[in-house]
């Protein structure tokens, strides 16, 4: 769960930096992002590290069912009145349903780009590489679709801020100097992830 | 005071148990928490009736045998103290007070408010001693311990096996025990020696029985009376994976 975790962060920061090409003035944008989806699909290293990825996906997510499952069994009877909830975060209770939302999102996620990336039909650039730029830039037109990433990334900002600190601990990291130094910094990761995640569909909507 | 109970009854490990209502109208703020229930034993006891049955031996703090959720919280509202060091001045008069037996599979009720933790006992049996020749006392100095070591050593060696750090766990995990017990030995010379195979037998056996696995939530630390550190927790699994790369 840890090692799966980890590695899911690692992805985080190398596809948010590829993103933030988004963010360029528009013809800028256009070339640079299709150029670069293109270089990444084809490039062989590339795509043994998206199956290494694909694979940690499905590991990550098998660990957790894997976990509730043991939890579930673990637990007796329900308490009548059950205030245990007042020893910890919510989040980090949650973390089966914050993971939920995340793979659920990610599950559009592949649907929208991923898929007709790889598949189906799209038109070219002037370069001859797929216009996966203008696939992005028609699909945050749209509010309710803007929301919904929101809401996803909201989750998984959550889902880092108990998973990042967690995996460490996990790991067997047990010295409280580094715990309090992993804390901060998983606080630190949680929240920029979420920023920086989140100003791409908003920044998308307000201005094109 | 004035204060209604909410009681799990339940005849043993095969009957269901239900809540049963009581109240006791001549409680004392001073009381402790176990003291009250006596007080309605001997009340139930001079109608006839079946006692409530729960666990409690020292009354001090230290033997780890009372615990029971007390309005859905392990040892009840206050942090770090045990159920006999409760005391009733923590309620208000006319207040509805739920107790409830820890719920927990690898804690089977045996009556009432008393469980079977026999399962801690097991992950005890499987390591949780050092092996010591017998003979005459050996020369106190010829180990040396630092008092900082002897410190964090007693610090993991205050848990007291209560149980509530399982019953608070959403996936009643019993890591804050185990990580504890393995802990308070991995910090002394003495204890070094059969780390290895200490380690990895107790979470294996820690892993056998029906505790779940923790996630980290921390909740266990809020919860124990005795405050142990979630850090032991972390220190198990470091003492585990070095046990299993040396293996």
């Amino acid at each position: 769960m840890a090692l799966t975790g980890l590695f899911l962060s690692l992805f985080l920061v190398i596809h948010l930096l590829g993103n933030f090409q988004l963010l360029l003035p528009e013809e800028q944008a256009k070339e640079q992002y299709n150029l670069y989806s293109n270089l990444l699909s084809n490039n062989p290293i590339i795509k043994l590290i998206a199956y290494v990825l694909y694979a940690t996906i499905l590991l990550h997510t098998i660990d957790a069912i894997n976990l509730t499952i043991k939890a579930k069994k673990a637990n007796g009877l329900s308490y009548v009145k059950d205030n245990r909830n007042r020893a910890s975060k919510w989040y980090a209770r949650q973390m089966m349903l914050l993971g939920t939302v995340v793979f659920a999102f990610l599950v559009i996620h592949f649907k929208d780009f991923w898929y007709p990336y790889k598949f189906g039909e799209l038109p070219m650039d002037d370069n001859g590489n797929k216009d996966l730029y203008t696939l992005v830039m028609i699909s945050f037109q749209e509010l309710w679709y803007v929301i919904l990433y929101a809401v996803a990334i909201l989750g998984l900002g959550f889902h880092l801020l108990h998973g990042f600190f967690s995996a460490f601990r996990s790991l067997g990291v047990y010295h409280p100097k580094y715990n309090r130094i992993i804390k901060s910094v998983g606080v630190a990761f949680a929240v920029s992830m979420s920023i920086g995640y989140l100003i791409i569909p908003f920044y998308i909507y307000f201005n094109f | 005071m004035k204060i209604h109970l909410k009681i799990w009854r339940q005849k043993n490990q095969h009957t269901k148990g239900e809540m049963q209502d009581y109240t006791l109208t001549e409680v004392d703020e001073e009381m402790s928490f176990l003291e009250m229930l006596d007080m309605l034993n001997l009340e139930l006891a001079k109608k006839g009736e079946c006692p409530v049955e729960f666990d409690h031996d020292c009354r001090e703090g230290i033997c780890g045998q009372c615990g029971v959720m007390i309005n859905g919280i392990a040892h009840g509202p206050l942090k770090n103290t045990t159920t006999c060091q409760l005391h009733m001045r923590s309620f208000k008069d006319g207040d509805t007070i739920y107790i409830e037996p820890f719920k927990v599979k690898s804690f089977p009720v045996i009556r009432d408010l008393k469980v079977d933790r026999s399962g801690l006992d097991e992950i005890i049996a499987a390591g949780g001693y050092v092996s010591v020749n017998t003979g005459q006392a050996p020369e106190a100095n010829s180990i040396l311990v630092s008092h900082e070591e002897a410190e964090s050593a007693f610090d993991a060696a205050a848990c007291i096996g209560c149980g509530a750090c399982v019953a608070t766990c959403k996936n009643a995990s019993a890591a804050l025990f185990t990580g504890a017990k393995i802990a308070q030995f991995a910090r002394l010379p003495q204890g070094k020696k059969e780390s290895a195979e200490r380690t990895l037998s107790m979470v294996e056996r820690m892993e056998e029985l029906s505790f779940g696995h923790c996630t980290n939530t921390e909740a266990c630390q809020v919860e124990c009376p005795q405050d142990i550190s979630v850090l032991t927790i972390a220190e198990m699994i470091y003492e585990y994976n070095k046990a299993k790369l040396k293996k």
